[in-house]
Protein backbone atom coordinates (compact mmCIF):
# COMPACT_ATOMS: atom_id res chain seq x y z
CA UNK A 1 0.00 0.00 0.00
CA UNK A 2 1.21 3.41 -0.96
CA UNK A 3 1.05 5.60 2.10
CA UNK A 4 4.02 5.42 4.44
CA UNK A 5 2.29 5.55 7.79
CA UNK A 6 -0.26 7.92 9.10
CA UNK A 7 0.06 11.65 9.51
CA UNK A 8 -1.51 11.44 12.92
CA UNK A 9 0.89 8.75 14.00
CA UNK A 10 4.26 10.36 13.46
CA UNK A 11 7.22 8.70 15.01
CA UNK A 12 7.16 10.93 18.07
CA UNK A 13 3.61 9.98 19.01
CA UNK A 14 4.26 6.31 18.50
CA UNK A 15 7.48 6.54 20.48
CA UNK A 16 5.71 8.12 23.45
CA UNK A 17 2.90 5.58 23.19
CA UNK A 18 5.21 2.60 23.12
CA UNK A 19 7.70 4.01 25.65
CA UNK A 20 5.71 6.32 27.88
CA UNK A 21 7.84 8.75 29.92
CA UNK A 22 7.16 9.22 33.62
CA UNK A 23 4.85 6.23 33.68
CA UNK A 24 4.08 5.11 37.20
CA UNK A 25 3.30 6.58 40.60
CA UNK A 26 4.76 9.19 42.91
CA UNK A 27 3.88 8.36 46.50
CA UNK A 28 4.65 11.81 47.88
CA UNK A 29 2.58 13.59 45.21
CA UNK A 30 1.11 16.94 46.17
CA UNK A 31 -2.08 15.94 44.38
CA UNK A 32 -3.44 13.09 42.31
CA UNK A 33 -6.30 13.29 39.87
CA UNK A 34 -8.01 10.94 37.44
CA UNK A 35 -10.01 11.51 34.28
CA UNK A 36 -11.59 9.65 31.46
CA UNK A 37 -12.80 10.07 27.95
CA UNK A 38 -16.03 8.06 28.00
CA UNK A 39 -16.37 7.94 24.24
CA UNK A 40 -13.12 6.01 23.81
CA UNK A 41 -12.68 4.54 27.26
CA UNK A 42 -9.34 6.36 27.67
CA UNK A 43 -8.28 6.91 31.28
CA UNK A 44 -5.41 8.93 32.74
CA UNK A 45 -4.42 9.18 36.39
CA UNK A 46 -1.77 11.75 37.21
CA UNK A 47 0.43 12.44 40.24
CA UNK A 48 1.87 15.94 40.50
CA UNK A 49 4.58 17.19 42.85
CA UNK A 50 4.65 20.96 43.44
CA UNK A 51 7.62 22.90 44.75
CA UNK A 52 7.66 24.24 48.30
CA UNK A 53 5.94 27.50 47.32
CA UNK A 54 3.31 25.56 45.44
CA UNK A 55 3.85 27.80 42.46
CA UNK A 56 5.66 25.49 40.07
CA UNK A 57 5.48 21.85 39.10
CA UNK A 58 8.48 19.76 39.97
CA UNK A 59 7.56 16.34 38.75
CA UNK A 60 4.69 14.44 37.20
CA UNK A 61 3.90 10.76 36.83
CA UNK A 62 0.91 9.17 35.15
CA UNK A 63 -0.67 5.86 34.41
CA UNK A 64 -3.48 5.09 32.08
CA UNK A 65 -5.05 3.10 29.41
CA UNK A 66 -6.42 3.98 26.00
CA UNK A 67 -5.61 5.04 22.50
CA UNK A 68 -2.20 6.17 21.28
CA UNK A 69 -3.22 9.82 21.10
CA UNK A 70 -4.41 9.99 24.70
CA UNK A 71 -1.46 8.10 26.14
CA UNK A 72 1.22 9.82 24.05
CA UNK A 73 -0.30 13.15 24.96
CA UNK A 74 -0.03 12.29 28.67
CA UNK A 75 3.56 11.17 28.25
CA UNK A 76 4.59 14.31 26.38
CA UNK A 77 2.72 16.52 28.81
CA UNK A 78 4.42 14.86 31.77
CA UNK A 79 7.76 16.03 30.36
CA UNK A 80 6.53 19.48 29.49
CA UNK A 81 4.93 20.12 32.88
CA UNK A 82 8.14 19.57 34.85
CA UNK A 83 9.33 23.08 35.66
CA UNK A 84 6.18 24.81 34.45
CA UNK A 85 4.39 27.26 36.75
CA UNK A 86 0.93 26.34 37.96
CA UNK A 87 -0.32 29.59 36.44
CA UNK A 88 0.99 28.51 33.02
CA UNK A 89 -0.66 25.11 33.39
CA UNK A 90 -3.98 26.77 34.08
CA UNK A 91 -3.50 28.91 30.96
CA UNK A 92 -3.00 25.93 28.66
CA UNK A 93 -5.66 25.24 26.06
CA UNK A 94 -6.27 22.76 23.29
CA UNK A 95 -4.09 24.64 20.82
CA UNK A 96 -1.13 24.24 23.13
CA UNK A 97 -1.81 20.51 23.28
CA UNK A 98 -2.05 20.21 19.51
CA UNK A 99 1.22 22.18 19.20
CA UNK A 100 2.86 19.88 21.68
CA UNK A 101 1.75 16.79 19.76
CA UNK A 102 2.97 18.34 16.53
CA UNK A 103 0.38 16.66 14.31
CA UNK A 104 -3.05 17.49 12.99
CA UNK A 105 -5.64 15.98 15.28
CA UNK A 106 -8.94 15.12 13.65
CA UNK A 107 -11.99 16.67 15.33
CA UNK A 108 -13.20 13.27 16.47
CA UNK A 109 -9.97 12.69 18.38
CA UNK A 110 -9.41 16.05 20.04
CA UNK A 111 -10.91 14.78 23.29
CA UNK A 112 -8.33 12.01 23.38
CA UNK A 113 -5.59 14.59 22.88
CA UNK A 114 -6.68 16.99 25.63
CA UNK A 115 -7.55 14.44 28.32
CA UNK A 116 -4.18 14.61 30.09
CA UNK A 117 -4.13 18.40 30.03
CA UNK A 118 -7.65 18.51 31.53
CA UNK A 119 -6.67 16.06 34.24
CA UNK A 120 -3.63 18.15 35.20
CA UNK A 121 -5.63 21.38 35.19
CA UNK A 122 -8.56 19.97 37.14
CA UNK A 123 -6.18 18.33 39.59
CA UNK A 124 -4.52 21.70 40.29
CA UNK A 125 -7.83 23.55 40.55
CA UNK A 126 -9.23 20.99 42.95
CA UNK A 127 -6.07 21.14 45.04
CA UNK A 128 -6.32 24.93 45.28
CA UNK A 129 -10.01 24.73 46.10
CA UNK A 130 -11.18 26.32 42.86
CA UNK A 131 -13.13 23.33 41.66
CA UNK A 132 -14.95 20.34 43.07
CA UNK A 133 -15.18 17.21 40.93
CA UNK A 134 -14.26 13.58 41.58
CA UNK A 135 -13.26 12.67 38.06
CA UNK A 136 -12.57 14.71 35.01
CA UNK A 137 -14.46 13.70 31.92
CA UNK A 138 -13.94 15.15 28.49
CA UNK A 139 -17.72 15.02 27.94
CA UNK A 140 -17.98 18.05 30.19
CA UNK A 141 -15.52 19.89 28.00
CA UNK A 142 -17.31 23.02 26.86
CA UNK A 143 -14.42 24.74 25.11
CA UNK B 1 -36.85 -11.49 -9.52
CA UNK B 2 -34.24 -11.68 -12.23
CA UNK B 3 -32.05 -14.52 -11.12
CA UNK B 4 -32.74 -17.73 -9.30
CA UNK B 5 -32.15 -17.62 -5.57
CA UNK B 6 -29.26 -20.06 -5.77
CA UNK B 7 -27.06 -17.87 -7.93
CA UNK B 8 -24.66 -15.57 -6.14
CA UNK B 9 -24.94 -11.80 -6.29
CA UNK B 10 -23.43 -9.95 -9.19
CA UNK B 11 -21.51 -7.48 -7.05
CA UNK B 12 -20.04 -5.64 -10.01
CA UNK B 13 -23.49 -4.95 -11.46
CA UNK B 14 -24.70 -3.90 -8.01
CA UNK B 15 -21.73 -1.58 -7.55
CA UNK B 16 -22.82 0.33 -10.65
CA UNK B 17 -25.87 1.43 -8.66
CA UNK B 18 -23.65 2.98 -5.97
CA UNK B 19 -21.41 5.66 -7.50
CA UNK B 20 -20.26 6.69 -4.03
CA UNK B 21 -18.16 3.52 -3.97
CA UNK B 22 -15.97 5.04 -6.71
CA UNK B 23 -14.78 7.77 -4.39
CA UNK B 24 -11.08 7.98 -3.74
CA UNK B 25 -9.25 9.49 -0.82
CA UNK B 26 -5.63 10.40 -1.48
CA UNK B 27 -5.51 7.93 -4.33
CA UNK B 28 -7.05 5.03 -2.45
CA UNK B 29 -10.48 3.80 -3.50
CA UNK B 30 -13.07 3.74 -0.76
CA UNK B 31 -13.64 0.38 0.91
CA UNK B 32 -16.90 0.92 2.75
CA UNK B 33 -17.21 -1.55 5.62
CA UNK B 34 -19.44 0.46 7.96
CA UNK B 35 -22.76 -0.86 6.71
CA UNK B 36 -24.09 -1.87 10.11
CA UNK B 37 -24.06 1.84 10.95
CA UNK B 38 -25.52 3.04 7.66
CA UNK B 39 -25.67 1.37 4.27
CA UNK B 40 -25.06 3.21 1.02
CA UNK B 41 -28.00 4.30 -1.11
CA UNK B 42 -28.47 3.03 -4.67
CA UNK B 43 -29.26 5.35 -7.57
CA UNK B 44 -32.76 3.89 -7.76
CA UNK B 45 -33.54 5.21 -4.28
CA UNK B 46 -31.76 8.53 -4.81
CA UNK B 47 -33.69 8.98 -8.08
CA UNK B 48 -36.92 8.12 -6.31
CA UNK B 49 -36.33 10.92 -3.81
CA UNK B 50 -35.40 13.40 -6.55
CA UNK B 51 -38.45 12.38 -8.57
CA UNK B 52 -40.71 12.90 -5.59
CA UNK B 53 -39.44 16.42 -5.00
CA UNK B 54 -39.46 17.29 -8.69
CA UNK B 55 -42.92 15.91 -9.44
CA UNK B 56 -45.05 15.13 -6.43
CA UNK B 57 -44.01 17.13 -3.38
CA UNK B 58 -46.97 18.17 -1.18
CA UNK B 59 -48.29 17.46 2.26
CA UNK B 60 -50.27 14.28 2.80
CA UNK B 61 -53.77 13.46 4.06
CA UNK B 62 -54.70 17.13 3.80
CA UNK B 63 -55.10 18.70 0.45
CA UNK B 64 -57.68 17.95 -2.14
CA UNK B 65 -55.39 19.07 -4.93
CA UNK B 66 -53.64 16.72 -7.34
CA UNK B 67 -50.19 16.81 -5.79
CA UNK B 68 -51.45 16.17 -2.30
CA UNK B 69 -53.55 13.27 -3.54
CA UNK B 70 -50.62 11.74 -5.38
CA UNK B 71 -48.28 12.22 -2.43
CA UNK B 72 -50.87 10.74 -0.02
CA UNK B 73 -51.44 7.68 -2.15
CA UNK B 74 -47.71 7.07 -2.64
CA UNK B 75 -47.05 7.55 1.07
CA UNK B 76 -49.88 5.26 2.12
CA UNK B 77 -48.91 2.61 -0.42
CA UNK B 78 -45.36 2.71 0.91
CA UNK B 79 -46.81 1.29 4.14
CA UNK B 80 -48.35 -1.57 2.14
CA UNK B 81 -45.04 -2.28 0.45
CA UNK B 82 -43.15 -2.35 3.73
CA UNK B 83 -45.86 -4.56 5.27
CA UNK B 84 -45.35 -7.02 2.43
CA UNK B 85 -41.57 -6.87 2.85
CA UNK B 86 -41.72 -8.06 6.47
CA UNK B 87 -44.80 -10.27 6.26
CA UNK B 88 -47.19 -7.99 8.17
CA UNK B 89 -50.94 -8.24 7.55
CA UNK B 90 -51.23 -4.75 6.12
CA UNK B 91 -50.61 -1.05 6.51
CA UNK B 92 -52.52 -0.94 9.82
CA UNK B 93 -49.57 -2.74 11.37
CA UNK B 94 -46.83 -0.54 9.90
CA UNK B 95 -46.07 2.77 11.61
CA UNK B 96 -43.45 5.01 10.03
CA UNK B 97 -41.09 6.55 12.57
CA UNK B 98 -37.74 8.29 12.40
CA UNK B 99 -35.66 5.17 13.14
CA UNK B 100 -35.44 2.00 15.22
CA UNK B 101 -34.82 4.07 18.32
CA UNK B 102 -38.04 6.04 17.90
CA UNK B 103 -39.95 2.83 17.22
CA UNK B 104 -38.65 1.43 20.50
CA UNK B 105 -39.53 4.62 22.38
CA UNK B 106 -43.02 4.64 20.90
CA UNK B 107 -43.83 1.30 22.51
CA UNK B 108 -41.90 2.10 25.67
CA UNK B 109 -43.90 5.29 26.21
CA UNK B 110 -47.26 4.37 24.73
CA UNK B 111 -47.44 0.91 26.26
CA UNK B 112 -44.70 0.74 28.92
CA UNK B 113 -45.46 3.91 30.85
CA UNK B 114 -49.16 3.10 30.92
CA UNK B 115 -48.96 -0.58 31.78
CA UNK B 116 -45.85 -1.19 33.88
CA UNK B 117 -45.46 -0.83 37.62
CA UNK B 118 -43.60 -2.19 40.63
CA UNK B 119 -43.32 -5.99 40.51
CA UNK B 120 -43.35 -6.07 36.72
CA UNK B 121 -40.27 -7.25 34.89
CA UNK B 122 -38.77 -6.37 31.54
CA UNK B 123 -36.41 -8.97 30.12
CA UNK B 124 -33.67 -7.86 27.74
CA UNK B 125 -30.41 -9.49 26.69
CA UNK B 126 -26.87 -8.52 27.61
CA UNK B 127 -26.26 -7.82 23.92
CA UNK B 128 -29.03 -5.23 23.51
CA UNK B 129 -28.28 -2.05 21.61
CA UNK B 130 -28.63 1.14 23.66
CA UNK B 131 -31.79 1.85 21.65
CA UNK B 132 -33.53 -0.87 23.66
CA UNK B 133 -31.34 -1.01 26.76
CA UNK B 134 -31.41 2.67 27.69
CA UNK B 135 -35.05 3.07 26.73
CA UNK B 136 -36.36 0.19 28.86
CA UNK B 137 -33.96 1.05 31.67
CA UNK B 138 -35.45 4.54 31.85
CA UNK B 139 -39.04 3.30 31.57
CA UNK B 140 -38.26 0.92 34.43
CA UNK B 141 -37.00 3.82 36.54
CA UNK B 142 -40.15 5.81 35.81
CA UNK B 143 -42.56 2.94 36.55
CA UNK B 144 -40.81 0.96 39.28
CA UNK B 145 -40.52 -2.07 37.00
CA UNK B 146 -37.31 -4.10 36.97
CA UNK B 147 -35.01 -4.90 34.03
CA UNK B 148 -33.35 -8.32 33.77
CA UNK B 149 -30.79 -9.41 31.21
CA UNK B 150 -30.51 -12.78 29.50
CA UNK B 151 -26.86 -13.82 29.77
CA UNK B 152 -24.54 -13.95 26.78
CA UNK B 153 -22.24 -16.97 26.98
CA UNK B 154 -18.51 -17.06 26.27
CA UNK B 155 -19.03 -17.75 22.60
CA UNK B 156 -21.45 -14.89 22.12
CA UNK B 157 -24.72 -16.83 22.14
CA UNK B 158 -27.69 -16.22 24.39
CA UNK B 159 -27.90 -18.64 27.31
CA UNK B 160 -31.34 -20.07 26.59
CA UNK B 161 -31.56 -21.88 29.94
CA UNK B 162 -31.08 -18.53 31.58
CA UNK B 163 -33.78 -17.08 29.30
CA UNK B 164 -36.21 -19.76 30.49
CA UNK B 165 -35.29 -18.97 34.08
CA UNK B 166 -35.67 -15.21 33.74
CA UNK B 167 -38.92 -15.08 31.80
CA UNK B 168 -41.72 -15.75 34.28
CA UNK B 169 -45.26 -14.72 35.14
CA UNK B 170 -43.85 -11.41 36.33
CA UNK B 171 -42.41 -10.65 32.91
CA UNK B 172 -44.48 -8.12 30.99
CA UNK B 173 -42.10 -7.38 28.12
CA UNK B 174 -39.31 -9.33 26.44
CA UNK B 175 -37.23 -7.20 24.10
CA UNK B 176 -34.52 -8.94 22.11
CA UNK B 177 -32.16 -7.92 19.35
CA UNK B 178 -32.61 -10.18 16.31
CA UNK B 179 -29.00 -9.85 15.11
CA UNK B 180 -26.37 -8.37 17.40
CA UNK B 181 -24.72 -5.32 15.85
CA UNK B 182 -21.56 -6.07 17.84
CA UNK B 183 -21.25 -9.85 17.96
CA UNK B 184 -22.98 -10.72 14.70
CA UNK B 185 -24.95 -13.39 16.59
CA UNK B 186 -28.27 -14.36 15.00
CA UNK B 187 -30.57 -14.94 17.95
CA UNK B 188 -33.24 -17.68 18.07
CA UNK B 189 -36.04 -15.13 18.06
CA UNK B 190 -38.87 -17.57 17.35
CA UNK B 191 -37.93 -19.74 20.32
CA UNK B 192 -37.62 -16.73 22.63
CA UNK B 193 -41.01 -15.51 21.44
CA UNK B 194 -42.58 -18.82 22.46
CA UNK B 195 -41.12 -18.50 25.95
CA UNK B 196 -42.36 -14.91 26.19
CA UNK B 197 -45.87 -15.80 25.07
CA UNK B 198 -46.04 -18.90 27.30
CA UNK B 199 -45.60 -16.42 30.14
CA UNK B 200 -48.10 -13.91 28.73
CA UNK B 201 -45.41 -11.33 28.09
CA UNK B 202 -45.32 -9.06 25.07
CA UNK B 203 -42.44 -9.57 22.68
CA UNK B 204 -40.44 -6.86 20.92
CA UNK B 205 -37.78 -7.77 18.37
CA UNK B 206 -35.15 -5.21 17.32
CA UNK B 207 -34.65 -5.99 13.66
CA UNK B 208 -32.27 -3.14 12.80
CA UNK B 209 -29.56 -5.61 11.75
CA UNK B 210 -31.78 -8.41 10.44
CA UNK B 211 -34.21 -6.80 8.01
CA UNK B 212 -31.39 -5.42 5.81
CA UNK B 213 -29.65 -8.79 5.62
CA UNK B 214 -32.12 -11.67 5.56
CA UNK B 215 -35.69 -12.56 4.71
CA UNK B 216 -37.79 -11.62 7.73
CA UNK B 217 -41.38 -12.63 8.43
CA UNK B 218 -42.73 -10.98 11.56
CA UNK B 219 -45.62 -13.44 11.73
CA UNK B 220 -43.28 -16.45 11.61
CA UNK B 221 -41.34 -14.91 14.47
CA UNK B 222 -44.66 -14.08 16.15
CA UNK B 223 -43.26 -10.76 17.34
CA UNK B 224 -45.79 -8.43 18.93
CA UNK B 225 -43.61 -5.49 17.96
CA UNK B 226 -40.72 -5.27 15.54
CA UNK B 227 -38.50 -2.31 14.65
CA UNK B 228 -35.95 -1.41 11.99
CA UNK B 229 -34.36 1.57 10.21
CA UNK B 230 -34.43 2.54 6.52
CA UNK B 231 -30.86 3.83 6.45
CA UNK B 232 -29.35 0.41 7.06
CA UNK B 233 -31.19 -1.22 4.15
CA UNK B 234 -30.47 1.00 1.13
CA UNK B 235 -33.08 3.53 2.20
CA UNK B 236 -32.64 7.12 3.35
CA UNK B 237 -32.09 8.37 6.89
CA UNK B 238 -35.07 9.80 8.75
CA UNK B 239 -37.34 6.81 8.23
CA UNK B 240 -37.84 3.84 10.51
CA UNK B 241 -40.58 1.32 11.02
CA UNK B 242 -42.56 0.11 13.99
CA UNK B 243 -44.48 -3.04 13.26
CA UNK B 244 -47.14 -3.93 15.82
CA UNK B 245 -49.89 -6.51 15.87
CA UNK B 246 -53.07 -4.68 14.96
CA UNK B 247 -55.03 -5.48 18.12
CA UNK B 248 -52.13 -4.25 20.28
CA UNK B 249 -51.69 -1.00 18.39
CA UNK B 250 -55.45 -0.59 18.54
CA UNK B 251 -55.43 -0.86 22.34
CA UNK B 252 -52.45 1.44 22.82
CA UNK B 253 -52.77 5.16 23.33
CA UNK B 254 -50.77 7.39 20.98
CA UNK B 255 -47.22 8.40 21.88
CA UNK B 256 -47.08 11.74 20.05
CA UNK B 257 -50.04 14.05 19.74
CA UNK B 258 -50.90 16.71 17.19
CA UNK B 259 -52.14 17.01 13.67
CA UNK B 260 -52.71 14.07 11.32
CA UNK B 261 -53.20 11.57 14.13
CA UNK B 262 -56.65 12.82 15.15
CA UNK B 263 -60.15 12.02 13.98
CA UNK B 264 -62.22 14.67 15.74
CA UNK B 265 -61.11 17.53 17.96
CA UNK B 266 -63.05 19.87 20.22
CA UNK B 267 -61.70 22.27 22.84
CA UNK B 268 -62.30 19.55 25.40
CA UNK B 269 -61.71 16.22 23.70
CA UNK B 270 -60.00 14.48 20.81
CA UNK B 271 -60.38 11.10 19.21
CA UNK B 272 -57.76 9.25 17.23
CA UNK B 273 -57.40 8.51 13.57
CA UNK B 274 -57.34 4.89 12.42
CA UNK B 275 -54.16 2.79 12.29
CA UNK B 276 -51.39 3.39 11.50
CA UNK B 277 -51.94 7.17 11.37
CA UNK B 278 -52.80 7.30 15.05
CA UNK B 279 -49.07 6.87 15.69
CA UNK B 280 -47.84 9.30 13.03
CA UNK B 281 -48.38 12.77 14.46
CA UNK B 282 -47.53 15.82 12.40
CA UNK B 283 -46.16 15.90 8.86
CA UNK B 284 -44.46 12.53 8.40
CA UNK B 285 -41.23 11.67 6.52
CA UNK B 286 -43.05 11.51 3.20
CA UNK B 287 -40.32 11.20 0.60
CA UNK B 288 -38.30 9.03 2.98
CA UNK B 289 -41.23 6.64 3.40
CA UNK B 290 -41.80 6.40 -0.33
CA UNK B 291 -38.07 5.89 -0.87
CA UNK B 292 -38.06 3.11 1.72
CA UNK B 293 -40.61 1.26 -0.39
CA UNK B 294 -38.25 1.71 -3.34
CA UNK B 295 -35.43 0.25 -1.23
CA UNK B 296 -37.64 -2.79 -0.52
CA UNK B 297 -38.13 -3.19 -4.28
CA UNK B 298 -34.40 -2.88 -4.84
CA UNK B 299 -33.58 -5.56 -2.28
CA UNK B 300 -36.35 -7.88 -3.44
CA UNK B 301 -35.09 -7.60 -7.00
CA UNK B 302 -31.77 -8.93 -5.80
CA UNK B 303 -33.52 -11.46 -3.57
CA UNK B 304 -33.21 -11.40 0.20
CA UNK B 305 -32.04 -15.02 0.35
CA UNK B 306 -29.11 -14.07 -1.86
CA UNK B 307 -28.49 -10.91 0.15
CA UNK B 308 -28.26 -13.10 3.22
CA UNK B 309 -25.91 -15.61 1.67
CA UNK B 310 -23.61 -12.90 0.34
CA UNK B 311 -23.32 -11.18 3.72
CA UNK B 312 -22.75 -14.41 5.58
CA UNK B 313 -20.11 -15.55 3.09
CA UNK B 314 -18.22 -12.29 3.44
CA UNK B 315 -18.46 -12.46 7.23
CA UNK B 316 -17.14 -16.02 7.20
CA UNK B 317 -14.32 -15.06 4.86
CA UNK B 318 -13.40 -12.07 7.04
CA UNK B 319 -13.60 -14.24 10.15
CA UNK B 320 -11.29 -16.84 8.62
CA UNK B 321 -8.77 -14.29 7.41
CA UNK B 322 -8.75 -12.40 10.72
CA UNK B 323 -8.36 -15.71 12.55
CA UNK B 324 -5.04 -16.28 10.79
CA UNK B 325 -3.49 -13.76 13.16
CA UNK B 326 -2.81 -14.58 16.77
CA UNK B 327 -2.87 -10.93 17.78
CA UNK B 328 -6.44 -10.46 16.60
CA UNK B 329 -9.29 -11.25 18.99
CA UNK B 330 -12.70 -11.61 17.40
CA UNK B 331 -15.87 -10.97 19.41
CA UNK B 332 -18.79 -13.34 18.99
CA UNK B 333 -19.52 -16.68 17.37
CA UNK B 334 -17.60 -18.67 14.75
CA UNK B 335 -17.37 -17.70 11.13
CA UNK B 336 -20.05 -20.00 9.78
CA UNK B 337 -22.67 -18.80 12.22
CA UNK B 338 -22.83 -15.04 12.09
CA UNK B 339 -24.50 -12.29 10.18
CA UNK B 340 -22.66 -9.84 7.93
CA UNK B 341 -20.22 -8.30 10.40
CA UNK B 342 -17.09 -9.02 12.41
CA UNK B 343 -15.90 -7.02 15.44
CA UNK B 344 -12.37 -7.51 16.67
CA UNK B 345 -9.40 -6.05 18.49
CA UNK B 346 -5.78 -6.01 17.40
CA UNK B 347 -3.47 -6.53 20.40
CA UNK B 348 -1.71 -3.37 21.48
CA UNK B 349 -3.67 -1.12 19.16
CA UNK B 350 -6.71 0.73 20.47
CA UNK B 351 -9.75 0.40 18.19
CA UNK B 352 -9.74 4.12 17.50
CA UNK B 353 -6.11 4.01 16.45
CA UNK B 354 -6.78 0.99 14.26
CA UNK B 355 -9.71 2.61 12.53
CA UNK B 356 -7.75 5.82 12.05
CA UNK B 357 -4.96 3.88 10.32
CA UNK B 358 -7.50 1.95 8.23
CA UNK B 359 -8.96 5.28 7.21
CA UNK B 360 -5.57 6.25 5.82
CA UNK B 361 -6.13 3.45 3.33
CA UNK B 362 -9.72 4.57 2.75
CA UNK B 363 -11.04 1.51 4.58
CA UNK B 364 -14.10 2.75 6.47
CA UNK B 365 -14.90 0.79 9.63
CA UNK B 366 -16.51 1.60 12.94
CA UNK B 367 -14.54 1.79 16.16
CA UNK B 368 -15.97 2.21 19.62
CA UNK B 369 -18.59 0.41 21.64
CA UNK B 370 -21.18 0.36 18.82
CA UNK B 371 -23.88 1.43 21.28
CA UNK B 372 -23.40 -1.75 23.32
CA UNK B 373 -21.30 -0.36 26.15
CA UNK B 374 -22.39 -2.80 28.88
CA UNK B 375 -21.64 -5.71 26.54
CA UNK B 376 -18.12 -4.38 25.95
CA UNK B 377 -17.66 -3.95 29.70
CA UNK B 378 -18.74 -7.54 30.19
CA UNK B 379 -16.31 -8.72 27.54
CA UNK B 380 -13.57 -6.73 29.29
CA UNK B 381 -12.77 -4.45 26.37
CA UNK B 382 -13.43 -0.73 26.15
CA UNK B 383 -14.06 -0.81 22.44
CA UNK B 384 -13.69 -2.82 19.26
CA UNK B 385 -13.23 -2.34 15.55
CA UNK B 386 -16.15 -3.51 13.42
CA UNK B 387 -16.16 -4.39 9.74
CA UNK B 388 -19.69 -4.82 8.42
CA UNK B 389 -20.64 -5.89 4.93
CA UNK B 390 -23.38 -5.42 2.41
CA UNK B 391 -24.41 -6.42 -1.08
CA UNK B 392 -21.68 -4.44 -2.87
CA UNK B 393 -18.72 -5.62 -0.80
CA UNK B 394 -16.23 -8.15 -2.11
CA UNK B 395 -13.63 -10.55 -0.80
CA UNK B 396 -10.98 -8.30 -2.38
CA UNK B 397 -12.19 -5.56 -0.05
CA UNK B 398 -11.82 -7.88 2.93
CA UNK B 399 -8.25 -8.50 1.74
CA UNK B 400 -7.64 -4.75 1.69
CA UNK B 401 -8.89 -4.58 5.27
CA UNK B 402 -6.42 -7.30 6.25
CA UNK B 403 -3.56 -5.52 4.47
CA UNK B 404 -4.38 -2.19 6.07
CA UNK B 405 -4.55 -3.89 9.48
CA UNK B 406 -1.09 -5.20 8.83
CA UNK B 407 0.08 -1.62 8.30
CA UNK B 408 -1.41 -0.71 11.67
CA UNK B 409 0.26 -3.70 13.27
CA UNK B 410 3.65 -2.69 11.87
CA UNK B 411 3.26 0.95 12.81
CA UNK B 412 2.56 -0.02 16.39
CA UNK B 413 5.01 -2.91 16.60
C1 LIG C 1 -29.31 -3.62 16.69
C2 LIG C 1 -29.58 -2.17 16.56
N1 LIG C 1 -30.64 -1.62 17.17
C3 LIG C 1 -30.93 -0.33 17.05
C4 LIG C 1 -30.15 0.51 16.31
C5 LIG C 1 -30.53 1.96 16.25
O1 LIG C 1 -30.86 2.34 14.98
P1 LIG C 1 -31.20 3.88 14.71
O2 LIG C 1 -29.96 4.63 15.11
O3 LIG C 1 -31.45 3.93 13.25
O4 LIG C 1 -32.36 4.23 15.54
C6 LIG C 1 -29.04 -0.01 15.64
C7 LIG C 1 -28.14 0.81 14.81
O5 LIG C 1 -27.47 1.73 15.15
C8 LIG C 1 -28.75 -1.37 15.78
O6 LIG C 1 -27.68 -1.91 15.19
Amino acid sequence: MGIGGSDMYRQQILDHYKNPRNYGEIEEATFTHVGENPMCGDTIEMDVVLDDDEEAIERVAFRGDGCAISQASASMLSEQLAGMSVADLEEMDRDDVVDMLGVDISPMRIKCAVLAEKVAQDGAEIYFGEKDVDRTTTEDDEE
Amino acid sequence: MGLSESEPLDTSAIRDDFPILEREFRGEQLVYLDNAATSQTPDQVVDNIAHYYRNTNANVHRGLHHLSQEASIAYEEAHDRVAEFIGAEGREEVVFTKNTTESMNTVAYAWGLAELGPGDEIVLTEMEHHAALVTWQQIAKKTGAEVKYIRVDDEGYLDMDHARELITDDTEMVSVVHVSNTLGTINPVTEIGEIAHDNDALYFVDGAQSVPHMPVDVQDIDADFFAFSGHKMCGPTGIGVLYGKEHLLEEMQPYLYGGMMIEKVTYEESTWHELPWKFEAGTPPISEGIALAEACDYLDDIGMERVRRHGEELAEYAYDRLSEFEDINILGPGGDDRSALVSFNLDGVHAHDASEILNEYAVAVRAGDHCTQPLHDKLGVSSSTRASFYIYNTKAEVDKLIDALDEARQLFA
